[in-house]
C-alpha cells in the first residue's frame, strides 16, 4: 500500500510540475512533459510489476488451489478452490481475532505513549532545537539495534528469576509464582515496544508543524488546557495520528515474532503470521498459507479504509 | 460598569466575567526581560473604559509583547495588570475577560469561519452560539463566507473573520495587534472607519497597536506613543501632534523642524534659545526645560517663508537668510528645503492655494513662525549630545 501510495504521488507531483511550464507551448510542452512523466514512470512501474503485482497474483494463485489427487504431501494442482478460505476462516478464526485484538490494543498502547512523547519533542523542547534533536535521537536510538535482538533480550529480561520479573511480582503485577513470558500480555507488551518509532516519528512529524499561534488563540478565547487539546491541539494532529496508528496497526497484524514461542508468546498466543509459517513451512500446506495471508491483507484493507474514511483524511490513502 | 455576562443564565464560580461594556485597563510598573533582552521598562498606562486607545510605535518597540503581557501570554518580569479594577497579573488567559485580534489572524485552519467565531462562545457555554455568531459574521460583513474555511478567504477577509472571532465574546477590553497591517491602502483606510464605528456601536474598549501613526491619530481618543520599550508620551492626537515632548514623537507623529540652541534668557512667559546668533523664543507654557541646552521645534506648515526680511515683531520667530535647495509638489501642498546657514534645514509646507511667493530652486529667503506654534522638548535629538 505503501509503495502504491508512493507511486501515485510520483505520478501527480510531476504532471503537476509540467502543468506549470507548460502554461506558455501549451499542448505541445504538455504532450512532451507527459512523454517524460512516462518514461520516467517506467523504472517504478517495472519495479511494482516484478516484486508487487507477480507475487501478489500467484499468491491469490496458490490460495485456489486443491490438493494433489495422489495426496502426497505439500502436492497441490491448479484449481478454483473458494473452499480454502472458509477453511482457514474458521479454522484460524481465534488467531485471526487475537491478530486483530493484539493489534488494536498495541496501536492503542503505542499511541497513548508515542503522543506525550512526541508531543514534548516536537513542541516543548521547540526553542531548543539541540535539545530537540537530542530527544529525537534518544527516541529512536534503542530501534537502531536488530529487532529481534531487543525482543530476544525483552525475553531474557523478564523470564523466570530475571530481577525485573521480582520487581513486577513485588509490585503486584505479576502473581508471585506467576510467569511474564508466553503471556498475552506479553506479546502486547513486545508489539507495543516494537513499534513505537513508527507512530512516535508521524506525530512528531505533524507536533513540530503545529503552530503555537494557535494554541495561544484557543486560551485567548477562553479554552482551558484541556480543551485547548481537544478542540485544537488534537484535530490538527490527526494527520500524524491517522499514519501513526496505520504504520503501527497494519504491520502488527501481520507480525509473528513477538507473539511465537521463540520469543515473547506461547501456543496460546499465536497469531495469523503465526500459522501461516505453520502451514507453509512445517505443514506444507501452501493453499492454506496463502489463503489465510490473502485474508489478512483484505481484512486490513477493509478496516483501513473504514478508519480512514471516518478518521476523514481520505488524501492519505 | 462591569456587569456579569447577561448572555449567560449562571455565573460559575470560575467562569470568565465578561460585560457588555468596556472595563478600564491599568498597567503599573511594567517591566519585561527576555534572556539577554529588556523589551519594556517601567511601563504605566491607564486606559478608561468604552475609549479607543492607540499604542503607537516603532516596529521592534515592544508593542506586541505588551499586548500579550494584557491578554495573559506572557508574565511580566515585574509590575501589575489591572483590569476593570481587579488585580489579573496572575490569571490564566482563558480566565481574563480579554480578548485579542492577533497580528497573525491565528484563525483555525480546521474549522469553517463561523466555527471559528463561535468557538469563544462554546468555550464560555453561551447559549444560541451559532446565532450570535451569525450576527457577529453580519457585522463585519461576511455572512456569505460562513462556511468556508479560512484558508480560502483573502486577507482581508480573514482579517475581519479574526475581529468578528474577538468582538463576539464582547470582551471587557479588545485588543488588536495591527490588525491592518497585512491590508492594501484602500482596504485599510474603510477598514479604520468600519473599526471605529463598529467600537462605538459595541461600547468596548479598545487597545489597538499599530506603528502607522496616522491610524493611530485617526481612529483613537488617546494614543500613546512608545519607543525602546517604554512610554514617550501619551495623549488625545491634537495634543500630542500640538505639542510633542521628546525628539522621538516630535519626529515620530508628523514631521518637525528641531533647533538645538543654548538657553540665554528665560522669563515669566517666555524662553529664549541662542542659535549661532539667531534667537527662537519659545513660551514657558510650552518648553519642557527652561535652562542649559535645549532643542526647540516647530511644525512644517506652521512656518512662512518670505523673499524679503521681515520686519521683526513680537510673537515671531524669524530666521535667515537661507537658500531653497529642494521643492516638492504633493498636490494640495508643496514642500520646500531651506537650508539655512549655522541653523541647518528647515521644512516648510505651503498649501497651495496660491498665497505663497512664487520662489525657484536657489532663492534667498527669510522663514518665519509664530512663538507659540513652537514646543521645547525634554530631551535632544539623537546626534546632539549634551555638552
Ligand atoms: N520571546 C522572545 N524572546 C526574546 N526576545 C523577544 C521575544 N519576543 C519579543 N522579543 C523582542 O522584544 C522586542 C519587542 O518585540 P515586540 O513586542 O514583538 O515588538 P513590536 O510588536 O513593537 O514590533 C523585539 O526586539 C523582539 O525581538
Ligand atoms: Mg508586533
Amino acid at each position: 500500500m505503501a509503495i502504491a501510495g508512493f507511486s501515485g504521488g510520483t505520478a501527480k507531483g510531476s504532471s503537476k510540475r509540467n502543468s506549470k511550464g507548460a502554461s506558455k507551448s501549451a499542448l505541445k510542452g504538455d504532450r512532451k512533459g507527459a512523454i517524460v512523466a512516462g518514461i520516467l514512470l517506467i523504472p517504478g512501474l517495472l519495479y511494482l510489476a516484478l516484486f508487487f503485482l507477480t507475487p501478489l497474483v500467484q499468491l491469490v494463485v496458490t490460495a485456489l488451489e486443491s490438493p494433489d489427487a495422489s495426496g502426497a504431501i505439500g502436492a497441490y494442482v491448479y484449481d478454483f478452490n473458494v473452499q480454502n478460505f472458509a477453511d482457514v476462516a474458521v479454522k484460524y478464526s481465534l488467531q485471526i481475532f487475537r491478530s486483530f485484538g493484539y493489534a488494536f490494543l498495541a496501536t492503542i498502547f503505542a499511541l497513548l505513549i508515542s503522543y506525550p512523547l512526541a508531543y514534548f519533542v516536537g513542541v516543548k523542547v521547540r526553542r531548543w532545537p539541540l535539545l530537540q534533536r537530542m530527544t529525537l535521537v534518544l527516541v529512536i536510538a534503542p530501534f537502531f539495534i536488530s529487532f529481534l535482538l531487543r525482543t530476544v533480550a525483552w525475553k531474557q529480561l523478564l523470564s523466570v528469576g530475571s530481577p525485573l520479573l521480582g520487581v513486577l511480582q513485588n509490585i503486584g503485577l505479576v502473581p508471585h509464582d506467576g510467569y511474564f513470558i508466553g503471556t498475552p500480555a506479553a506479546v502486547v507488551f513486545g508489539l507495543t515496544y516494537n513499534f513505537i518509532p513508527f507512530m512516535t516519528l508521524p506525530l512528531f512529524t505533524t507536533l513540530e508543524r503545529l503552530d503555537g499561534r494557535l494554541i495561544e488563540a484557543g486560551a485567548d478565547l477562553y479554552a482551558n488546557p484541556f480543551k485547548v487539546f481537544t478542540k485544537i491541539t488534537l484535530p490538527l494532529s490527526m494527520p500524524g495520528v491517522v499514519s501513526g496508528t496505520l504504520l503501527t496497526f497494519i504491520p502488527i497484524a501481520g507480525d509473528y515474532v513477538n507473539a511465537s514461542r521463540d520469543f515473547l508468546g506461547s501456543s496460546d498466543t499465536s497469531m495469523i503470521g503465526n500459522m501461516v509459517d505453520q502451514d507453509f513451512l512445517s505443514n506444507q500446506n501452501y493453499p492454506y498459507a496463502s489463503a489465510l495471508s490473502v485474508l489478512l491483507m483484505a481484512t486490513i484493507l477493509i478496516l483501513v479504509s473504514i478508519y480512514v474514511r471516518r478518521a476523514g483524511t481520505e488524501e492519505l490513502l | 460598569m462591569e456587569r456579569r455576562y447577561q448572555w449567560c443564565g449562571i455565573t460559575l464560580a470560575n467562569s470568565v466575567k465578561a460585560s457588555s461594556s468596556g472595563a478600564a485597563l491599568e498597567l503599573v510598573n511594567i517591566r519585561k526581560e527576555f534572556p539577554g533582552f529588556t523589551a519594556i521598562e517601567d511601563l504605566d498606562l491607564k486606559i478608561n473604559a468604552g475609549e479607543f486607545f492607540a499604542l503607537l510605535g516603532p516596529s521592534g518597540c515592544g508593542k506586541t509583547t505588551t499586548l500579550r503581557i494584557v491578554a495573559g501570554l506572557e508574565t511580566p518580569t515585574s509590575g501589575r495588570v489591572f483590569l476593570g479594577g481587579e488585580d489579573i497579573t496572575d490569571t490564566k488567559p482563558h480566565q481574563r475577560a480579554v480578548n485579542t485580534v492577533f497580528q497573525s489572524y491565528a484563525l483555525f485552519p480546521h474549522m469553517t469561519v463561523l466555527d471559528n467565531v463561535a468557538f469563544g462562545l462554546r468555550q464560555r457555554k453561551v447559549d444560541e452560539p451559532l446565532k450570535k455568531a451569525q450576527d457577529a459574521l453580519a457585522l463585519v460583513e461576511l455572512s456569505h463566507l460562513a462556511d468556508r474555511r479560512p484558508q480560502q478567504l483573502s486577507g482581508g477577509q480573514q482579517q475581519r473573520v479574526a475581529l468578528a472571532r474577538a468582538i463576539v465574546n464582547r470582551p471587557s477590553l479588545l485588543l488588536l495587534d495591527e490588525p491592518l497591517g497585512a491590508l492594501d491602502l484602500k482596504l485599510r483606510r474603510q477598514m479604520q472607519i468600519e473599526l471605529k464605528a463598529i467600537q462605538i456601536e459595541v461600547g468596548l474598549t479598545f487597545l489597538h497597536v499599530t506603528h502607522d501613526q496616522e491610524e493611530a491619530m485617526d481612529m483613537a481618543d488617546t494614543v500613546a506613543v512608545m519607543n525602546k520599550g517604554r512610554i514617550e508620551q501619551m495623549g488625545a492626537p491634537e495634543a500630542l501632534y500640538d505639542r510633542p515632548k521628546t525628539a522621538f514623537v516630535s519626529k515620530f507623529l508628523g514631521q518637525s523642524n528641531l533647533f538645538v540652541g543654548d538657553v540665554v534668557e528665560t522669563n515669566d512667559s517666555a524662553v529664549s534659545i541662542n542659535l549661532h546668533g539667531n534667537k527662537i523664543t519659545v513660551p514657558v507654557a510650552r518648553a519642557e526645560k527652561t535652562a542649559g541646552k535645549i532643542a526647540v521645534g516647530v511644525r512644517p506648515e506652521k512656518v512662512q517663508f518670505h523673499e524679503s526680511a521681515p520686519a521683526a515683531a513680537a510673537g515671531q520667530n524669524i530666521l535667515g537668510p537661507g537658500e531653497i535647495i529642494d521643492i516638492r509638489f504633493t498636490g494640495v501642498s508643496n514642500q520646500y528645503l531651506i537650508e539655512i546657514p549655522q541653523v541647518g534645514s528647515v521644512t516648510v509646507f505651503a498649501q497651495n492655494v496660491g498665497k505663497s511667493p512664487v520662489v525657484e530652486l536657489g532663492a534667498q529667503v527669510w522663514v518665519s513662525f509664530k512663538v507659540e506654534h513652537a514646543f521645547g522638548l525634554a530631551d535632544l535629538p539623537v546626534g546632539t549630545e549634551e555638552d
